[in-house]
């Protein structure tokens, strides 16, 4: 590629003289390309040693810490921050709350999502019209998102409430009483991130070839019977994309509880996530917080592994 | 946060080449009707259900900006009030009394804009120079590169944190922008744009003279247009949204970006002003609203093109 990078030598690196030995033509040209490697590349490289790679192993050891955030003073206590973590009752809570917050997300948001893509992939009149509706509230800050939907659950006031109306049904105190609040969460993130799954379900059941669809039509099967036997398998890979992409996002999901519950009540909302948030910068236990984000860590990164094998695998499949 | 999925065909050149169907704004009858096969027209039932789901989805925002219009008697009533008697700004109005709402709509344009052109162009010569470039060690620059997208920001806040209030940068732009703009999602597609286009070319511009900086900005980036818009539109969406990061380094008012804003209002009125605390959702969703119905296809094509959120 760059073997005729002699003839153009850079302004950078321009020394006096030119070269007489072909090793010299070398250095000067390896010199030359090291030189704008480092002027192009070298601020991106930098930027993400500094605010990515050093965090992270600051991480690992702040972790060991017993620190408070802004205090002058830190003491090495070991593991201390892990075992605390993991003997505490409100940890349990942590974690089954992330749980469920993560199977309902990521469960839901393929369930429907596969079948709003199904059923936009029929030639339907406005179906471009119906995928834009469904795509737009990916795109829109969770933070707001998660203002507007406060308002629709008022229990008072709301939306929601009018529509439980229509069935016979009142509402529930959404904003108090468990489950309520972990159950409007859900309902806004999978209203949030729907049409993104449906898309891409919708890329995956266009590649589906149709003759087989035809040949499954004339064997007799029933549209049910193909979804599940010939175009449900084909969409494998799909799926577990999907599957791993949602669960990363939905384990980091912070603005949407931020703005509806900010973990409570009782702490009923708090996931992983946002325990990390709150023990640092609300408690200021930033040793105990740092501990906390590394259990994260490491859950996100065995789902990237995981991602990876399987991936690696099923490439001729796909 | 975001996944690498170099294996998904529909991740590979989504970005480069608008994908299939799902990205068009409007059914395109030819390319459908194209396909041989009997097919049975539509029930009705599906009608109804895509009917019903469109309206479920799309209600909630059309209720908000119903909502921002009505007035406070309007909204504080059961049975719901559907449309407001007499539409008004007095929402907006007093949400712009409480917060600084044109300043906070002004500081995120500008580190939208900012920060989606700095990350677009440190993509973009971070891209170039791994794969245009002949040096020792490369595969290992580009794989400490790539990796950091397995590594979540969230993670990495408390120490950034730390970092951030030792430079004096809490309440500044610079410590809103700064840590997150090194860009390893551009990079990748701008990598997997670069590996595609025709050596021919840039090897004639190099005989032209054309040095490095020339054949970057005058062959290499004219060719990835798509590219390039899709990257963009994705840096918009994401810098315009960001939450986690403002929110922990600003709390004077007219360094706020609007999601920040919007929590400083919330914390201001509470519950009890709705339509107020409506009328500032509205001014951040809207913008970006927009951008997504404008330049749909595009935005749709990066935000596909590998998982990139919050």
């Amino acid at each position: 590629m760059t073997s005729a990078d002699v003839l153009a030598p850079p302004p950078a690196a321009a020394p006096s003289g030119a070269p007489r030995r072909p090793g010299a033509l070398q250095t000067r040209k390896r010199r030359s390309a090291l030189l704008w490697f480092l002027l192009l590349a070298g601020p991106n490289v930098a930027l993400l040693l500094v605010f990515v790679y050093r965090p992270l192993i600051q991480s690992f050891y702040l972790s060991t810490l017993q620190w408070n955030l802004g205090s002058p003073v830190a003491r090495s206590i070991g593991l201390g921050n892990y075992v605390e973590l993991f003997t505490s009752r409100n940890f349990t809570q942590v974690v089954t709350t992330t749980v469920v917050f993560t199977v309902a997300t990521v469960g839901g948001a393929m369930l429907l999502g596969l079948g709003l893509a199904v059923l936009l992939n029929q030639k339907l009149r406005g179906r471009g019209f119906a995928r834009t509706v469904a795509f737009a509230p990916y795109v829109l800050s969770g933070f707001a998102v998660g203002i507007l939907w406060l308002f629709i659950f008022d229990p008072r006031y709301g939306l929601m409430r009018e529509v439980l109306s229509w069935v016979g049904a009142s509402s529930p105190q959404w904003y108090t009483q468990r489950p309520w609040p972990l159950v409007m969460v859900i309902v806004v993130y999978l209203w949030k991130n729907l049409g993104y799954v449906a898309l891409i379900y919708l890329a995956g059941l266009q590649s589906v070839p149709q003759d087989l669809k035809d040949a499954a039509a004339l064997d007799g099967a029933s549209s049910f019977r193909t979804l599940r036997s010939i175009i449900l398998p084909l969409l494998t890979p799909t799926s577990f994309f999907l599957l791993v992409t949602m669960m990363l996002a939905s384990l980091q999901s912070f603005d949407i509880i931020k703005a509806m519950t900010q973990g409570g009540p009782l702490g009923s909302t708090t996931t992983l996530m946002y325990s990390v948030y709150q023990e640092s910068f609300v408690n200021g236990r930033a040793g105990y917080a740092s501990a906390v984000a590394t259990v994260l860590f490491l859950v996100l990164l065995a789902v990237t592994a995981v991602q990876m094998r399987f991936v690696q695998r099923k490439v001729h499949y796909a | 946060m975001s996944v690498l999925t170099p294996r998904r065909p529909a991740a590979q050149d989504a970005a480069a080449t608008p994908p299939a169907a799902p990205t068009r704004r409007d059914v395109r009858p030819t390319a459908a009707s194209s396909r041989p096969g009997r097919r049975q027209r539509p029930h009705v039932a599906s009608y109804l259900t895509m009917v019903l789901a469109t309206v479920v989805l799309g209600a909630p925002l059309i209720w908000m900006l119903l909502a921002s219009l009505k007035t406070s008697q309007e909204l504080y009533q059961f049975p719901v009030q559907w449309l407001p008697g007499a539409p008004g700004l007095d929402n907006y109005a007093q949400a712009a009394d409480t917060v600084p709402l044109g300043r906070l709509l002004l500081n995120s344009v500008g580190l939208t804009v900012v920060g989606a052109g700095l990350k677009v162009v440190l993509g973009l010569t971070c891209a170039y120079a791994l794969v245009f470039l002949e040096i020792p060690f490369k595969k290992l620059v580009f794989g400490l590169v790539i990796a950091t997208l397995m590594i979540p920001p969230q993670v990495t806040i408390i120490p950034n944190y730390t970092l951030v209030a030792d430079l004096g940068w809490l309440n500044t732009y610079q410590g809103i922008l700064v840590p997150g703009l090194a860009s390893a999602f551009g990079t990748f597609l701008f990598r997997q744009h670069f590996l595609t286009l025709p050596g021919s070319i840039l090897e004639a511009a190099e005989l032209d003279g054309a040095g490095h900086w020339r054949k970057l900005w005058r062959f290499v980036v004219p060719m990835s247009t798509p590219t390039i818009a899709a990257v963009t539109l994705v840096s918009v969406v994401t810098e315009w949204n960001d939450y986690l990061w403002p929110f922990l380094v600003i709390d004077r008012a007219d360094k706020m970006t609007l999601p920040i804003g919007l929590t400083l209002l919330q914390n201001i009125d509470g519950l009890t002003n709705w339509g107020v605390l409506l009328a500032a959702t509205v001014v951040v969703t809207l913008p970006i609203l927009v951008v997504f119905l404008v330049l749909q296809r595009r935005l749709v094509a990066g935000l596909t093109a590998g998982a990139v959120t919050g």
